[in-house]
């Protein structure tokens, strides 16, 4: 705990283009959590997001979560339209906008039947 | 309304599950006492009644659900099995098809049977109430048995709401198998508006874990629409099978919401949050639901409360549905797996053409061996071994056990002793004979109507059995076998056997036979075979009415079979119905008469002889010498009036069918030859001898000898002293 405080670190920016969708989902997870642990804190530019899927918004729920778990920072910022109008639909929309959120620790016998 | 297709499958497993219901509850009937045999039924009704409340076919899921209660007790082994028990749920099992047969023709029960279902279960009922006062306090209970209890005290009890709630748990697969969970939601948006919608995010594991590719998401949502449930439900088909589905409808029981927080797999407490966040339930009525809950299970299960404050476990029924849920989703899904269903449309296709790659392997085998070039020929060969199996691979999908044929007469024997008063068993053996599907399905009727017949005019009632010594409880046999290319069926009974002088006379009185014929026993037997022929001194509502014996024989013949009697006086008699194996192909052996060629099936050829050499001509030109036996022949070139000169080495290929032989005398011989059966258009209806024709490999046509058509033809020429015949026109 003590050296990630101690450690100044630029933030850390992350732009994903094109899809955030189950086609990009596999490696997309890599680059997040690889980004995610260089960095105290990062952002993730969602501006250039062409088409976002159910798996493309687990996906960012899965980092904010692990954001959390892991005490670190982790922003959006941009969203483009398509992010928009799906976190709208989903009604996630405050469970991302809210830094301070707590987030629920993940249940373990919550698995889909 | 439900799509077709659907229903179709739903009707045709309801219709599956029953007769298997039928089947268990029979031997039980029997005082059979296997617990397997219970959890067949329980299984059976079990799965009726769920699938018939996915397609919201209210009146089966109430019937079925009293039913399953009794079942598991009876399971249970808190009531016992007794034959009235067993003929109550006979009668149940009925009434279920009779709701289904409804179903299927899309049409509204009549209220008699609604009247008759409503007493059934009433009687059903009763079974449970009369235990339940000795279980209570016991804690055995089972959660079905429980909810239906609930959802009776809480009739009244309606949520205020008049939005749709609608719980959504997508599966893992659901990503991979290229579907958005979205857009299903947007798709929902086009029957009505989203009111709130909760995304449930709960179940996405912790990063390492987590696999993107994996679907972790659910939805509550509620909705607002006036379209009916079918409709919203509808939109979700192309996720069924990979998705948790519950759609409550506005103002539905609390009791609908409190099983909803039970099956969803999330912690009660924070579903219930969800319910309320979604505007489905308000905050107060949340608690009545959880209070309930908390005060029913505590009723049962005293740990529940603690578990509860723990909030850590969701209470033990639930997991134990859980658990027990996944199994039978696990069962179905093994069955499923070791069968399909396929079109028998597609089969016949299938089989079609088999039947034209056959030709077609043959005209090249022919092309091959006029250019005498060794290595084609070689490969043709192969090739058509290899059609040979293809072909028969594709005639045994065809194929089915008669077994299952069978076993329906277990019940038809059943209700007619009881209607006829007599004590008859049902014994079946060869139930593993297979024969083409289309047969199976046309013989159920000719067979139904033998049984009857047995039972009633030919096993005796107890007292003159027992008068002339027999057992009190009659016999009766269905047996079947494959025997020279057909498969023979034999219903058979212990009975009095036919009345000779009784047929004779009544053959004589409806002008049947000539005065003073002398007829062989088996003739005068296969007389009641004949239009308008019943022995019968009082017409029952069986059999009797003289129609029937000679349908059942056209139904047969029909068929390409034949049926024939045998009776022992005092003994008992044996119908025997022979049939052709398959209705479209068959491996025939080709002989060529002048320049003709007709084939013979392989199945009933039994050897060759070349006339001259093996075979003496007795004399008079119809029986022939064969080692001593006397085998009536035919020339075919005579039978068929064919032209061209005699050849000089004739031979004779020795037929059998059933119990008969004949002779068929070709100019030559020319081998196996697999056979595609076309059917002779119209002109040719009335030539019994042909049974259809075929198209060899060079383009030929040749016609398929129909042997037991042509053995019929000349024993009737025989009998009407024969006449040198004209014969048919060929060329």
């Amino acid at each position: 705990m003590a050296n990630l405080k101690n450690k100044k670190q630029p933030p850390g920016r992350i732009a994903i283009d094109g899809e955030l969708t189950i086609y990009t989902a596999l490696e997309l997870k890599d680059t997040l959590l690889a980004g995610l642990s260089a960095h105290q804190e990062l952002e993730l530019d969602l501006s250039g997001v062409g088409e976002i899927d159910a798996a493309g918004l687990q996906l960012l729920v899965m980092i904010k979560q692990q954001a959390a778990v892991l005490n670190k920072v982790l922003r959006f910022s941009g969203h483009s339209p398509v992010v928009v109008d799906l976190l709208d639909l989903s009604g996630l929309a405050g469970f991302f906008g809210d830094p301070l959120l707590i987030v629920r620790k993940p249940t373990t016998e919550g698995q889909p039947t | 309304m439900i799509p077709d297709e659907y229903l179709q499958t739903f009707v045709v497993e309801c219709r599956e599950l029953l007769e298997q219901m039928e089947q268990a509850l029979l031997s039980l009937e029997q005082a059979e006492q296997d617990p397997e045999i219970i959890n067949a039924i329980f299984r059976a009704a079990h799965t009726i009644k769920g699938s018939a409340g996915m397609f919201g076919i209210d009146p089966i899921v109430a019937f079925t659900h009293a039913a399953e209660s009794v079942l598991d007790r009876v399971r249970g082994g808190d009531i016992a099995m007794t034959a009235p028990l067993a003929a109550l749920f006979i009668e149940a099992h009925d009434h279920l098809k009779e709701l289904v047969d409804h179903v299927a023709e899309g049409s509204q029960p009549p209220e008699a049977i609604e009247r008759h279902g409503q007493s059934l279960i009433e009687q059903l009922e009763s079974y449970l109430g009369r235990t339940a006062d000795r279980q209570a306090g016991s804690s055995g209970e089972t959660p079905t048995v429980q909810e239906s209890r609930l959802e009776r005290e809480q009739q009244s009890d309606t949520v205020g709401t008049d939005l749709w709630h609608i719980s959504l748990r997508f599966g893992p697969e659901v990503f991979r198998n290229g579907m958005d969970p979205f857009s299903f939601v947007r798709c929902l948006s086009s029957l009505g508006s989203i009111v709130e919608l909760v995304t449930l995010i709960d179940a996405i594991p912790p990063a390492e874990q987590m696999d993107p590719e994996t679907c972790y998401l659910g939805f509550e949502i509620s909705f607002s629409s006036d379209a009916d449930k079918v409709e919203i439900d509808n939109i979700f088909n192309f996720v069924r099978s990979d998705c948790f589905i519950r759609i409550l409808p506005p103002h539905s029981k609390a009791s609908e919401y409190q099983r909803l927080i039970k099956e969803l797999p999330e912690q009660e407490m924070r579903l219930g949050e969800i319910l309320v966040k979604c505007g489905t339930l308000t905050p107060e009525e949340l608690d009545a639901i959880l209070h309930i809950q908390s005060e029913y299970d505590a009723d049962q299960h005293r740990l529940i409360g603690e578990v509860l404050v723990e909030q850590q476990l969701v209470s033990p029924p639930v997991v134990e549905a859980a658990l027990e849920k996944q199994k039978q989703v696990k069962d179905n899904k093994h069955s499923e797996a070791s069968l399909i269903r396929v079109d028998a449309e597609k089969l016949d296709d299938l089989i079609n053409l088999v039947g034209e790659l056959i030709i077609a392997g043959a005209g090249t085998n022919l092309i091959a061996r006029r250019a005498k070039m060794a290595d084609l020929i070689e490969s043709t060969a192969t090739l058509s071994r290899l059609v040979e199996e293809v072909r028969d691979s594709a005639l045994a999908l065809r194929m089915v056990q008669i077994g299952a044929t069978f076993n329906r007469f277990q019940r038809v024997v059943r209700d007619v002793s009881k209607e006829l008063g007599k004590d008859v068993d049902l014994v079946i053996s060869g139930a593993d004979t297979e024969l083409d599907k289309t047969v199976v399905e046309k013989i159920g009727d000719p067979l139904t109507h033998l049984v009857r017949n047995s039972m009633d005019h030919g096993i005796e009632p107890a007292d003159v059995r027992i008068a002339r010594g027999k057992p009190a409880q009659g016999t009766l046999k269905l047996n079947a076998y494959h025997d020279a290319g057909s498969i023979v069926i034999e219903v058979s009974d212990d009975g009095g056997g036919l009345n000779k002088e009784k047929i004779l006379s009544k053959a004589h009185e409806r002008g049947l036979i000539p005065e003073g014929a002398n007829l062989s026993d088996k003739e005068i037997y296969n007389l009641i075979f004949e239009a308008g022929f019943s022995t019968a001194d009082t017409v029952s509502n069986l059999s009797g009415r003289g129609v029937g014996m000679d349908v059942v024989r056209r139904n047969i013949q029909a068929l390409r079979g034949s049926i024939d009697l045998d009776s022992v006086d005092g003994q008992g008699s044996t119908v025997r119905i022979r049939l052709p194996l398959t209705l479209s192909i068959i491996n025939g052996f080709m002989v060529g008469v002048g320049s003709a060629a007709y084939v013979i099936p392989l199945d009933m050829v039994v050897e060759c002889v070349e006339l001259r050499a093996w075979a003496k001509d007795e004399g008079d030109g119809q029986y022939l010498n064969l080692r001593g036996e006397v085998l009536p022949y035919r020339r075919l070139r005579d039978h068929f009036d064919s032209e061209g000169e005699p050849v000089q080495r004739e031979n004779v290929v020795v037929v059998r069918y059933g119990e008969r032989k004949a002779g068929l005398v070709v100019d030559k011989l020319m081998g196996e030859f697999q056979t595609v059966i076309k059917p002779l258009g119209k002109l040719f209806k009335s030539e019994k001898s042909l049974g259809g024709f075929t198209i060899l490999g060079s383009g030929e046509v040749a016609l398929i000898v129909d042997v037991p058509g042509l053995m019929g033809q000349i024993e009737h020429e025989k009998e009407t002293a024969s006449f040198p015949r004209s014969g048919v026109g060929m060329q």
